[in-house]
């Protein structure tokens, strides 16, 4: 278990603005993936932990041990922290072979033991046949497996791992997830993965830390997330989201309904919690949620088609206004020719319209 | 013709024994600028800039001054070993030491600032002390641009005049090392010695220049 109160500022310089850390987060064993835009904090927080940046103020914990503590002065050297960190840039010695790498790392292991783990790790990674290669006869693939198998020579007491996929490929980034997978299963350690991608955040998370400009917005399971984003913040960083801002025209708290007036039309609403008739509220939705017609019917609104975009899992439409809707690829052709014939209506199901919160800082902390 | 083979050899044992000290103690220098904050590091910096800059006699007197006869070191030094500390080869060394020194640690400090960051909080994530670190990792990867640096640092140490002329003196067949030969050769007429000299010299020099440049080069393929 990690638990983390980190506290950074860097004051502005003449070329620089000033940019603060200021987190406080737990993490488990499993995969909690740092999402954000870059400069939000996400490899800063992984140097804090790797003590490679000292925090100005606050704590890290992890397990019964103490990293960081500005109270009681204690900043563990990195040499001494048990972290396993695998660089963006793999940072594997370049002039050492692979197994000499793994061999560096293995110092601290009984010598006894170190031979077997180091042919352990090689044989797990599936570079046992290119322990004698130089990281510079490798290919990205190959030098990320062997950074990672580094990384864990030590039994690390966490993992650190800095946009791993950054550099790589569709197919060698999906080998990297499931071999990232199979790290969480067979390690119960916690695994800290720093990602801007919300494919990779999705696919491998079992927590979710949002950052944006130095601080966690949100903090949730992936699901939950793309269920609830929480903030019009939060779905404007992790994307694809739908968020309209609404006015309360009507609220039946019995029936757990409302009415709303969204881009000029009066709809059905999802039960809107602490508001009253007239508030502006913020309302997302899913492009995948939302439904094309032909026709005007319940909870539709009239649209102007303005494009479509081709994407790996269907066609996305876009109607201008942030009115986005993903259709599956095999009913695009009679949607489009339907909706050039008759006009193009918008089904927003009240039930995937969800509130959110405007203000970014009220959700976590 | 008569050619004094001496001084030639006493520039090269000169030479040699300030390379080796130049090496340790820039190399440790060097690392220190290069990884470390402490109050007066610019200072540090200047005044092992400021040999390359001086002219090499403002060197030589500045030596006299801190380790001549009278000054404490040189007493002390005296009292331990029962002879002076200037006027002898050894002077010659310290001399030569500090002609030679700021190059390397130049060289070496930004060879060293050159090392992939990375690989350095690698290494010390992966449970390295800062010794372990130098040398299986820094060291290793700045070995190039530091080796051409002692290359030339060597060149350097056997081509000091002034200051091994003010506190070593020009005593034949004690402290004359080949460059202080060459001018007194020129001074009393003996054209052939200094010509035979110079010949040598040169010759070493562009050799030893040869082979820093092939250093510096082959760094870039790695």
């Amino acid at each position: 278990m990690l638990r983390a109160t980190i506290m950074k500022r860097f004051p502005a310089g003449p070329e620089s603005a000033g940019f603060a850390l200021n987190i406080e987060f737990e993490a488990g064993p499993g995969v909690t993936v740092l999402y954000g835009p870059s400069g939000s904090g996400k490899t800063l927080t992984l140097d804090t932990i790797a003590g490679f940046v000292a925090a100005d103020s606050g704590r890290i914990l992890l397990d019964d041990r103490i990293l960081f503590d500005s109270g009681a002065r204690v900043h563990l050297p990195p040499r001494d922290r048990q972290c396993g960190y695998v660089f963006q840039t793999y940072a594997l010695f370049p002039h050492m072979t692979v197994r000499a790498n793994l061999a560096f790392a293995a110092n601290r292991l009984p010598r006894l033991e170190r031979h077997r783990r180091i042919a352990e790790l090689l044989d797990r990674f599936r570079i046992a046949d290119l322990a004698g290669r130089f990281p510079h006869e490798l290919s990205g693939g190959q030098k990320q497996r062997a950074s990672i198998a580094r990384s864990l020579i030590a039994n690390p007491a966490v993992l650190l791992l800095d946009e791993p996929a950054s550099g790589l490929d569709a197919t060698l980034r999906a080998d990297l997830h499931s071999l990232i997978l199979e790290i969480r299963q067979s390690l119960a350690v916690p695994i800290l993965l720093v990602t801007h991608n919300p494919e990779e955040c999705f696919a491998l998370a079992d927590q979710v830390l949002v950052y944006d400009n130095g601080a966690i917005l949100h903090r949730a399971p992936p699901l939950e997330l793309l269920r609830n984003p929480g903030t019009a913040d939060v779905a404007r960083l992790l994307g694809g989201f739908n968020v309209y801002e609404a006015e309360v025209v009507a609220l039946d708290p019995g029936r757990q309904t409302s009415r709303v007036r969204l881009l000029d039309n009066e709809i059905d609403g999802p039960h809107l919690r602490g508001c009253f008739r007239g508030d502006r509220v913020a309302l997302c939705a899913r492009p995948e949620e939302l439904r094309i017609a032909a026709r005007p019917g319940a909870n539709r609104i009239r649209a102007d088609f303005v494009r479509a975009a081709e994407r790996t899992q269907g066609v996305r439409v876009d109607f201008g206004n942030e009115l986005l809707v993903d259709v599956p690829r095999a009913d695009w052709p009679a949607l489009k020719e339907a909706g050039e014939r008759d006009g193009w209506w918008i089904e927003l199901p009240a039930i995937s319209l969800r509130q959110i919160t405007r203000a970014a800082n009220t959700l976590v902390r | 013709m008569h050619v004094d083979w001496f001084p030639l050899w006493l520039s090269l044992e000169v030479a040699t024994a300030a390379t080796l000290i130049s090496v340790a103690l820039g190399l440790w220098l060097a690392w220190l600028l290069a990884n470390r904050d402490f109050p007066g590091k610019d200072l540090v910096d200047a005044i092992a800039t400021l040999p390359l800059a001086l002219p090499p006699t403002v060197l030589g007197y500045y030596l006299l001054v801190v380790i001549g006869r009278s000054t404490w070191i040189g007493r002390a030094w005296e009292a331990v070993t029962g002879s002076p500390l200037v006027f002898t080869w050894r002077a010659a060394v310290i001399a030569s030491t500090l002609h030679a020194i700021p190059l390397l640690i130049k060289s070496s400090r930004a060879a060293l600032e050159s090392v992939d960051l990375a690989c350095e909080r690698a290494a010390r994530s992966l449970g390295a002390s800062e010794w372990r670190l130098f040398w299986r990792v820094s060291l290793q990867l700045a070995r190039r641009p530091i080796a051409a640096a002692t290359v030339l640092a060597f060149a350097r140490s056997l081509g000091d005049f002034g200051a091994t002329l003010m506190i070593a003196g020009d005593i034949p067949g004690r402290t004359q090392t080949a460059a202080i030969a060459i001018f007194d050769d020129v001074e009393s007429g003996n054209t052939l010695a200094a010509r035979v000299l110079v010949i040598v010299i040169s010759i070493l020099t562009a050799a030893v220049v040869l082979l820093a440049n092939r250093m510096e080069r082959k760094r870039v393929t790695h």
